[in-house]
């Protein structure tokens, strides 16, 4: 943490299970984590490591079975996890906005964008009808839709993908919130629109001074847009820190082995680096430090106690292997629930 | 959106002229009308002279050519049953037939979306359960069933309503109607009901399976992540998304309603359409039969252009691509 001022969003300590008919699956565990005002959070790990889920019980979306079981979620001072429903209604759009993975599918084909857009800022803004007007032609513009007075009045499908994406970052964007969760934003688009999609993302959020929790398993976007990095692992976190120091000095074996397989350009290799094997399903995560079977510098202590995150370095790491000589640090509790 | 009307049309004429041709097979497959309308003791003379008559003696396309002819004026010659035009037998039917239609089919959607919605929004909820429990007596409950239960419990058992015939009826401009007296809309209770109970139940299970589908898409998790209030995502985003489906099979019911309203019209003694059709079936009436044959497919016709163009108001992306324009 680098600034000293009040975090914008603090997650203490968050759980959240999915009651099933086999049994009660813990998708994040024990998660902790802060983001400043105006800052840009990259949240990275393998599909099912609880990035998105992590998103949704943020924004208070989560559909059952999934349900936040533990821990607290606070925006601002204010704790948001067990506000009333219609009270977090209002916090979304407002203070937290959200962008979606596809923007194909996140826009409703029967309306136009600009109801779209003047329906949102409505619900949120004291504005009429020609004010909100106004404002949507405003956004339109500012995301780059060119002739947005024109465009405004058409239907999703007569826009292209990126042009789409930029629609839906007008939409998050269109109550000023301080804080955006981007979940995957450029992984349904063309490799040569992702660029001109984050950098429009990292820019209006540095004008707005709105911060960024993007959610992604793109490390290039993460190296070029975040300015920390935190790493998911079968729901927990494995690594927080700096972007640059986590993937340039990564602490726990993890980050190493998925630093170690980003391809770099100008360097020869025979085959990518790979980690063997493959996450824990949630019903079966490992007693211990959750990526011991995997990992290549496991000791006893690993299979038999969980670590918590802990100073490694310019980072903070869940690893033992950073635990300072022989004491446990303060904290860290052995593993007591048993899992199957 | 015009040539795509016009293609339609077209297409609608080709089924008109298909369903005539069915039509006019009756006369000469089933049965022989001449031996039907003469009495037993006719000489050969006057069946021949009857045949001439009625032109049966001619080419197979000339009479069709005739029929059709015939048809498109509204003329469908004389029940051979009731001596009098057909098509002044069905005039004179329609409007009963139409307004139990109308009736049950209001019915039919005005509680059939709602509880849709309910049953859809509130998955869980016992009274969902009960609902969806008890629709599956109106999918498989056949419908003269229904009739003689209603009839038996509220026609004998309570009293409370008449348990057949149109009660009384009004002219307006030539329309016999049963809306303006309490009579005529008692009478029209226990018989929309049982029209209804089908289509209401299936527009039920329908609108609740759309709205659960429409639920999980990314739009509406999108709408939610917005702020915008239950309600507005529910009914201005959800139901919108719901309604394509479910007018296609509301337009197709609404044909339904009108063709087998057959059987409700005789479990009630209904004097519409449907009843003088069975009527005819027993009486090898073929002229009322290929009359209302192709009136019933003129209906579905005309139903199914109006669902089509219906589709160009709520769904924006056929107004688009159907002409062409965009460009982007």
């Amino acid at each position: 943490m680098s600034t000293s001022s009040r975090p914008l969003l603090e997650v203490r300590n968050l759980r959240v299970e999915f009651n099933t008919r086999r049994g009660t699956l813990t998708a994040i565990d024990d998660v902790s984590f802060e983001i400043a005002p105006g800052e840009v959070l990259g949240l990275v790990g393998e599909s099912g490591a609880g990035k998105s889920i992590t998103g949704t019980a943020i924004i208070g979306l989560l559909e059952p079975p999934g349900r936040v079981a533990g821990g607290e979620i606070h925006l601002d001072g204010q704790r948001i996890d067990t506000l009333p429903a219609e009270q977090m209604r209002r916090i979304r759009g407002r203070q937290i906005g959200a962008i979606f993975q596809d923007p194909l599918t996140s826009l409703n084909p029967l309306y136009t964008i600009g109801r779209q857009i003047t329906e949102t800022i409505q619900t949120h803004l004291p504005m009429n009808a020609r004010q909100a007007r106004e404002r949507a032609v405003a956004l339109l513009k500012e995301v780059g839709i060119p002739a947005a007075e024109r465009r405004i009045d058409h239907y999703p499908h007569q826009f292209s993908g990126g042009m789409r994406q930029r629609v839906v970052i007008a939409l998050a964007l269109c109550a000023n919130p301080r804080l955006i969760i981007a979940d995957e934003p450029t992984t349904a688009l063309d490799v040569s629109i992702q660029a001109q999609i984050i950098q429009l993302l990292k820019k209006l959020c540095r004008d707005h001074g709105t911060a960024v929790m993007l959610v992604t398993h793109d490390m290039g976007v993460i190296a070029e847009t975040a300015d920390r990095v935190a790493v998911m692992y079968a729901g927990r976190l494995a690594e927080i820190g700096p972007v640059q120091e986590v993937i340039h000095h990564p602490k726990h074996p993890y980050s190493v082995g998925l630093m170690g397989s980003i391809p770099a350009i100008g360097q020869e290799v025979e085959r990518l680096p790979q980690i063997e094997g493959s996450m824990p399903r949630l019903d079966a995560i490992p007693r211990g430090c959750a990526y011991n079977p995997r990992c290549p510098d496991v000791f006893e202590r690993c299979r038999t106690q969980r670590p918590n995150l802990m100073p490694a370095g310019a980072t903070r790491a869940a690893c033992w292997l950073h635990a300072r000589d022989g004491e446990a640090s303060p904290g860290n509790r052995a593993e007591d629930s048993a899992h199957a | 959106m015009i040539a795509f009307v016009i293609r339609r049309l077209l297409q609608g004429v080709l089924v008109m002229l298909v369903v005539g041709f069915i039509a006019f097979s009756l006369f000469n497959f089933v049965g022989d009308p001449v031996s039907l309308m003469l009495p037993p003791e006719a000489t050969q003379a006057d069946r021949q002279a009857m045949r001439e008559n009625l032109g049966l003696d001619r080419p197979f396309y000339v009479q069709f050519a005739t029929f059709i002819g015939n048809a498109v004026q509204g003329n469908f010659g004389i029940s051979l049953r009731l001596g009098r035009p057909v098509s002044a037998l069905l005039v004179e039917r329609m409007p009963a037939t139409l307004e139990l239609a109308f009736v049950a089919a209001s019915l039919a959607l005005l509680v059939g979306i709602p509880l849709g919605v309910y049953t859809g929004l509130n998955r869980n909820a016992w009274l969902s359960r009960f609902f969806l429990a008890a629709s599956l007596i109106g999918v498989s409950l056949p419908t003269f069933l229904i009739g003689i239960f209603l009839i038996l419990i509220f026609a004998v058992w309570l009293g409370w309503l008449p348990s057949f015939g149109r009660g009384d009826t009004m002219m307006v401009g030539g329309w016999s109607t049963g809306f303006l007296s309490t009579s005529g809309l008692r009478a029209l209770i226990l018989p929309s009901i049982t029209l209804g109970l089908f289509q209401l139940t299936l527009i039920m299970r329908l609108v609740r399976s759309e709205m659960l589908e429409v639920l999980r898409t990314d739009y509406i998790k999108f709408a939610r992540a917005r702020g915008l209030t239950n309600r507005a995502v529910n009914f201005g985003h959800a139901l919108k998304n719901t309604l394509v489906p479910v007018i296609t099979i509301t337009g197709l019911q609404l044909g339904a309603i009108i063709a087998f309203a057959i059987i409700t019209e005789t479990v009630f003694q209904w004097p519409g359409m449907g009843l003088l059709f069975i009527q005819a079936v027993q009486f090898a009436d073929i002229p009322v039969m290929a009359a209302y044959l192709c009136l019933i497919g003129f209906i579905f016709v005309v139903i199914n252009l109006v669902v089509d163009m219906l589709y160009y108001f709520v769904d924006p992306r056929l107004r688009i691509d159907g002409t062409a324009a965009g460009g982007h």
